[in-house]
């Protein structure tokens, strides 16, 4: 267990249970990642809103960078692996109504039957498909 | 609504999600993949997550009404039916391919990585396509 960096995923894993408790605080709404882009793209109502949460999730590492000046993180190399993985994750977040936040963070705290259920599924099927290939 | 408050809440996300280092695919992959260098530390992040907002909704819901709004805005669905199972399963296997799920690569969006562009693209189509295609 090498690379495993606790203080880090604690601190990290309370900024986003913030986050998404202020959306709920303020707006009535599920702090849904895959939920609330998809509906930005493809619905008019609420766009607004949506719009500007999807603008701070592209500047949380650009704040990061701007405090931690040694801050950096990997990106994968443009392969066909990734756009197969870009397509199985829209296809299965917009059947399966959310991801690791909307079902994982959200759903869970909510003790919704539906995210519990979604959560171990992806989790299961993530961790089968990881080991397999990698 | 001021759509400040919403910018706030996906920028306190983004930044856990970078400072946890979640935003890294490898990263990830390091606790999708079972063998001797398993890295745990996704299991800390969610239950940091999960501790904080369980606790705020579970003492903010009894106020009624949310600040900004009418009333909560919560999914109502109570089924296991076939498109969350299926649909869980899938991405599930692309987040085990690439190590991305959709918050991470939204954020990585300002690194220009031609990988993650491609991710997002992908991802984008299979949102429409899962619109488009009911199961």
């Amino acid at each position: 267990m090498e690379n495993f960096t606790p203080v880090e995923a604690l601190i990290g894993g309370a900024l986003i249970g913030l986050g998404a408790l202020i959306l709920f605080v303020f707006y009535g709404r599920i702090a849904g990642i895959s939920g609330i882009a998809g509906s930005a793209l493809f619905s008019r109502d609420g766009r607004s809103w949506r719009l500007a949460f999807l603008a701070g999730i592209a500047a949380g590492p650009i704040l990061v960078a701007a405090i931690l000046t040694d801050f950096s993180y990997g990106t994968p190399q443009l392969s066909w692996q990734v756009i197969v993985a870009g397509l199985l994750v829209g296809i299965g977040t917009g059947w399966g109504s959310g991801c690791t936040s909307g079902h994982g963070i959200c759903g869970i705290s909510r003790l919704s039957p539906r995210s519990v259920t979604a959560t171990v599924l992806f989790m299961l099927s993530g961790m089968l498909v990881a080991t397999l290939l990698h | 609504m001021p759509v400040i408050i919403a910018f706030i809440a996906g920028l306190l996300m983004s930044a856990g999600i970078a400072y946890s280092q979640m935003i890294d695919p490898n990263k990830v992959l390091g606790f999708l993949t079972l063998n001797a260098n398993w890295d745990p530390s996704l299991i800390l992040v969610m239950a940091a997550a999960l501790v904080v907002y369980s606790s705020g909704y579970w003492l903010f819901i009894r106020q009624g009404k949310p600040v900004f709004a009418e009333s909560f805005n919560l999914p109502g669905k109570k089924a296991l039916d076939k498109p969350l199972l299926i649909g869980a399963l899938l991405f599930g296997a692309g987040w085990g391919l690439a190590g991305y799920c959709p918050g991470p690569a939204l954020a990585a969006v300002s690194s220009g990585s031609h990988g993650t562009l491609a991710f997002i693209a992908a991802m984008v189509a299979g949102w429409f396509i899962s619109r488009k295609l009911a199961i």
